[in-house]
């Protein structure tokens, strides 16, 4: 069983002999420099995905700054918004995966993938990896925009790597929401659809308003929501102004920052891992 | 490359979809080094059994081999030595040629240097070195099933799975890629191709299997399945459809059996046994008494004949259809 072939007189094709766990680490990086290479073959993407946030920014910013007040407390509104819009890029994100996989899947590309001798684990994990790379990106572009129209973190620096961190970790745990969306959703116009949901998950938190002037009953899903935690949580460390609120959830919004995401990606890769393995079936 | 005795080797296959079952006991053998035809109406289970091979569906009953591996125990083994090429061009759409085949050598595990030399050999190979540069998703419908089946070939697999490799390409790409598949039998790979095209299973296979209803009903050569409808058909076509009777007792004379008439046609035909003497024979009579005649002919036995004998003229879309909305 030699795994040297010949075509037709052409050079020989040697695969590289090495361990799996070699080949699960580069496979990885492989699928991840796919997508990436994708953002290089189409920079209008990038616009899209940076241009965005930073769009919202200078827009929620300027036009929103003035005339709103921070929720029940001191402080300028931009500095109250910021991390809101650093926490609902992250939350977004997960349409971002959700439409990759799903594109793949619908396309025959997943099915080529399994068909190949590299590790199965690899599609997804590259995938997460590419995510995570451009949310470093997009977090680094929103921050200097923030900077440039006078954003300030005044918490340190230790406490602000470790508000960039919190969002990165939210983003991390909605990368196995999107890739199991997108091996549910059967079609990439189907997965559109999905915006439906995305919008009022990330619009019923604290990002824009303290859950405290929302109505009784739609206060505590705003304040328990996970983006809200991590949104609290970046503008403690940020030392940004806050919403306010005397829940408990609010008031431990540090540690909830954390347990969420854990919560999330709990629930979600092994569910994610099981969608890709009932392909098979 | 291995000693086993068959590139593909499958026994009793069973695939179950709730009722349904998709694949019924399918048996199927390929010998090294040829091109084998798996030919069936649609629903029949052909995409089923590739993606057992191809090891992307588990199976719920019968054993399958490919190159006397196994493809539920040493799935991985086998992933080594297969192309696949679905029934649509998996190709990333956003990548350019060279960047598809670059990517997937390296997934293959070629290394840099390697999976870029190669990608240049199949770009080469597969008349696409012009359009290298080009993102996939501007190339035409036959330039990405030539991708997609370069991409498949990247390791020089020693068996190729082609679903239906032409379906919806124009006449001069589908013989384009009925060269490459040549090309490819000729360097040593076995390929099993399926397909509705019945003239394409007949240019390219030295051997089919045709499948309905999740079995195998038919495995000879083309020209054996062709003898097992038996002998030519004389056909004529007239110019007025009144003259269908009087054509209908010409050809009576010399047919086997009773003939045919499609009379929205204006059609008869039927099967003969001595062909230039019945052919002669009718021609002369028709002339005889003054029929116009549009048309008059022999014709060998098509693979159509073949399979309408074989699947009966039952509807195939349809009863596929039904079952599908009813397993769902
Ligand atoms: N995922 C599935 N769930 C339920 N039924 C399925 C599934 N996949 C296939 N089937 C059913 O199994 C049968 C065989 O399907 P298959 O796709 O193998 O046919 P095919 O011969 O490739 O048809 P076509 O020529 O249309 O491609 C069909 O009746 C189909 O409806
Ligand atoms: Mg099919």
């Amino acid at each position: 069983m030699s795994d040297v072939t010949t075509t037709g007189g052409i050079a020989p094709v040697t695969p590289v002999p090495h361990g799996r766990a070699y080949w699960a680490v580069a496979d990885t990086l492989n699928i991840t420099r796919r997508y990436l290479t994708h953002f290089r073959r189409q920079p209008i993407n990038i616009a899209w995905q940076l241009g965005f946030p930073i769009i919202s920014v200078l827009l929620y910013g300027f036009v929103f700054g003035e005339a709103m007040k921070v929720p029940g407390g001191e402080g300028d509104y931009k500095d109250f918004l910021m991390p809101g819009m650093f926490v609902m890029t992250m939350a977004f994100g997960f349409m971002n995966t959700a439409m990759g996989v799903v594109t793949d899947a619908s396309k025959g590309v997943i099915d080529r993938f399994r068909s190949m001798p590299m590790a199965p684990s690899a599609v997804s994990a590259g995938r997460g990896l590419s995510d995570i790379v451009v949310a470093c990106a997009e977090l680094t572009i929103l921050a200097l925009t923030a900077v440039a129209i006078g954003w300030r973190p005044d918490n340190g620096v230790l406490n602000a790597i470790a508000a960039f961190a919190l969002l990165l970790l939210l983003r991390f745990s909605l990368i196995w929401v999107g890739v199991w969306l997108g091996l549910v959703v059967p079609t990439p116009e189907a997965a559109g659809g999905l915006y439906a949901v995305a919008f009022p998950l990330t619009m019923i938190s604290s990002v824009f308003v303290a859950p405290s002037l929302m109505p009784d009953w739609l206060a505590p899903i705003a304040a328990w929501n996970p983006v809200s935690s991590t949104g609290t949580a970046a503008r403690e460390l940020f030392g940004n102004p806050g919403a306010g609120g005397s829940s408990w959830v609010e008031q431990n919004a540090v540690l909830m920052g954390v347990v969420w995401p854990l919560v999330v990606t709990a629930v979600f890769l092994p569910l994610a891992v099981r969608r890709f393995k009932r392909l098979s079936r | 490359m291995n000693s086993a005795e068959h590139a593909v080797r499958a026994r009793g296959l069973v695939k179950r979809y709730g009722d349904k079952r998709a694949l019924d006991g399918f048996d199927l053998t390929v010998e090294h080094g040829t091109v084998h035809g798996l030919l069936g109406p649609n629903g029949a289970g052909k995409t089923t059994a590739v993606r057992i091979l191809a090891t992307l569906l588990r199976l719920d009953g019968g054993r399958a081999e490919v190159g006397g591996v196994d493809v539920v125990r040493d799935a991985r083994a086998v992933r080594g030595r297969i192309g696949l090429t679905g029934q649509y061009a998996a190709v990333d759409e956003i990548l350019t040629g060279r960047q598809n085949l670059e990517m997937f050598g390296r997934l293959f595990h070629l290394g840099g240097g390697q999976a870029a030399r190669r990608a240049a050999e199949l770009l080469e190979q597969f008349d696409l070195t012009a359009a290298a540069d080009k993102g996939a998703g501007q190339y035409s419908g036959g330039m990405r099933r030539r991708l997609d089946l370069a991409a498949s070939m990247i390791l020089a697999p020693s068996v190729l799975f082609l679903d239906e490799p032409t379906t919806g390409l124009d006449p001069r790409s589908r013989s384009e890629v009925w060269e490459s598949v040549r090309s490819l039998v000729a360097s040593g790979t076995s390929v099993l191709l399926t397909t509705q095209y019945l003239e394409e299973a007949d240019r390219l296979a030295s051997r089919i299997t045709v499948i309905d209803q999740g079995r195998a009903i038919a495995d000879d050569t083309p020209d054996g399945l062709k003898a097992t409808v038996g002998s030519s058909h004389l056909e004529v076509v007239v110019t007025e459809a009144a003259d269908l009777p009087a054509v209908v007792k010409a050809v009576a004379r010399v047919a086997d059996g009773e003939p045919e008439t499609v009379d929205a046609e204006r059609r008869v035909q039927a099967a003969v046994t001595d062909r230039v003497a019945a052919l002669t024979d009718v021609a002369r009579t028709l002339q005889d008494e003054g029929i116009a005649v549009e048309d008059i002919g022999l014709r060998r036995p098509s693979l159509d004949d073949v399979f309408l004998r074989l699947t009966g003229d039952r509807p195939a879309e349809e009863s596929a259809g039904d079952e599908t909305g009813a397993a769902a």
